[in-house]
């Protein structure tokens, strides 16, 4: 996908996921990272913003099934993902039965697609 | 708002409309019938009121909408949208303009026939730019995080959340106006359609038309109409979040600081208060305010529900009228909360009224878990 040339948090994100790269904000002031992306620190408001690639490792924080009918595409799984780098997001976890994700399970980041575009998905990780 | 506005204004009307399915009528219709109805029991005319308090959910300007239709022209409007919470935050505004001398007649009105439109909930809001690709189900994926979350955390079980909705429905049972009164059980909700794991269809609000109305004056004038007054002793608010992937804990909400900043300003404590209805849009939710707001310990939630604890006859009556969960839920509920605890204080509730009723909370919350709003009613033995 063609994302146009442009520095807005949200466009520095997506423009990173078309290119299969999970950047993440962190704030200069403090050193904590932030989800979403905006163009403040939501810690401590300060406005000095630099992006760092995330290491996609993460765990589930907790988890639910949308169940639906077969016909229309069966249940799928939302998580929020909570990344070592403290910042939690939703997510889907892939490669398992939806039922069979669990709070705490180890989960690898990686960007996939959802909606038809590119997202940050997530698989359980080899231990 | 602070002790300063303890008592300081008081309901004098309450009014509803539309309950269950509302065939042929709009929104808008749904809210003027409940105006009508409210200002009926208050004894005034629409063209006494001076002050509104309004939000609907098919229209980004729905408080312009309601004063046009109503045919009146306000000195004082309030359209602050919280979700479901914005009703019971409009007790505090009110509460505010009243006393300041913005206006000297509060109406606080909600429509819906969204059963009746659609059958689901009806918005104007859009998901989420960061939540939208994954496609949750809007608002029970969020609520299903917070009880998987809460069940993992603290040993909360589905058997617990499911007394929630039975003991709702008991409740139900006694009021002629509920929409679902047949009879419910543990095993009922617990075999019922998974929706979102790990809540069931019975775990779940119902999806109903209604609408309702609340009239507000001065506490100096407010024995002057025909029901008993039902004095605001307090009432805060707080906000956490807009998306439920910006909430921080899962097992806890603002209630907490609303909850404790209500029972400062009307000088009471959760010890004192005798019916408390809570914005149960999913059976976390009772669970989760009931310890926010310190019925409980956090976590203990569960176990303070199990087994009818909240039901008729149990040790604490909670959602009287059958809540959300049994009674009406016509895509915002939190005017019904303060409706539901009016008139148990006043001694009109229409299912079961309990006896000698001087004190009752009522708790809006909005959004997904994100707005949350309390208010401590008393009546003028409170004072
Ligand atoms: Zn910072």
């Amino acid at each position: 996908m063609q994302v146009p040339d442009s520095t807005g948090p949200d466009r520095i994100f997506q423009r990173a996921l078309a290119n299969k790269e999970i950047l993440l904000p962190r704030c200069d002031g403090c050193g904590k990272y932030h989800f979403f992306p905006r163009v403040l620190c939501p810690h401590c408001h300060g406005v000095s913003i630099s992006w760092h690639r995330a290491s996609g490792k993460g765990r589930v924080h907790t988890t639910t099934v949308v169940r639906q009918k077969p016909e229309r595409g069966g249940d799928y799984n939302i998580c929020m993902v909570e990344l070592e780098e403290g910042v939690r997001m939703m997510s889907r976890v892939e490669g398992i039965a939806p039922g069979d994700v669990v709070i705490d399970m180890p989960v690898t980041a990686f960007v996939g697609e959802a909606g038809g575009a590119p997202a940050v998905l997530c698989k359980p990780t080899e231990v | 708002m602070t002790a300063d506005l303890r008592g300081k204004s008081a309901i004098v009307g309450t009014g509803h409309a539309g309950f269950g399915e509302a065939h042929g009528l709009t929104a808008y219709d749904v809210m003027a019938q409940s105006a009508l109805a409210a200002l009926g029991d208050a004894g005034l005319k629409l063209s006494d009121v001076d002050g509104l308090f309004c939000t609907m959910m098919e229209d980004a300007m729905p408080a312009l909408m309601a004063a046009e239709y109503l045919g009146i022209q306000p000195r004082f409007i309030d359209g602050t949208m919280t979700g479901g919470s914005s009703f019971v935050n409009y007790l505090t505004s009110a509460t505010m303009a009243l006393d300041a001398g913005l206006c000297d007649v509060a109406l606080i009105v909600y429509g819906s026939n969204q059963r009746t439109a659609s059958g689901k909930l009806v918005t104007v809001s859009r998901p989420p730019a960061y939540e939208a690709p994954y496609n949750p189900r809007y608002p029970i994926s969020a609520y299903a995080m917070a009880a998987a979350r809460h069940m993992h955390q603290y040993g909360t079980t589905r058997a617990q959340l499911a007394d929630v909705a039975v003991a709702a429905r008991a409740w139900a049972q006694h009021n002629p106006e509920a929409f679902e009164r047949g009879p419910l059980s543990r095993e009922d909700v617990l075999g019922a359609r998974m929706v979102g794991d790990p809540l069931t269809v019975r775990d779940c609000c119902l999806v109903t038309d209604g609408g309702g109305a609340i009239v507000m004056v001065r506490a100096d004038r407010a024995r002057d109409f025909p029901k008993a007054p039902v004095y605001v002793l307090g009432s805060a608010a707080e906000s956490s979040h807009r998306q439920i992937s910006q909430m921080k804990d899962f097992t806890v909400t603002a209630a907490r600081e609303s909850g404790a900043r209500a029972f400062a300003a009307a000088g009471v404590t959760p010890a004192d208060i005798q019916v408390v209805e809570l914005y149960d849009a999913f059976t976390i939710n009772t669970i989760l305010f009931l310890e926010d707001l310190g019925f409980c310990a956090k976590g203990e939630g569960g176990a303070f529900v199990e087994g009818g604890r909240i039901a008729p006859g149990g040790v604490l009556p909670v959602n009287t009228n059958g809540g959300g969960l049994s009674c009406v839920h016509p895509g915002m509920y939190g005017i019904f909360t303060v409706i539901e605890a009016a008139r148990q204080i006043r001694g009109d509730a229409p299912g079961m009224q309990l006896d000698g009723i001087d004190l009752a909370l009522a708790h809006g919350n909005g959004g997904v878990l994100s707005s949350q709003v309390t208010a401590i009613l008393g009546s003028q033995a409170t004072l």
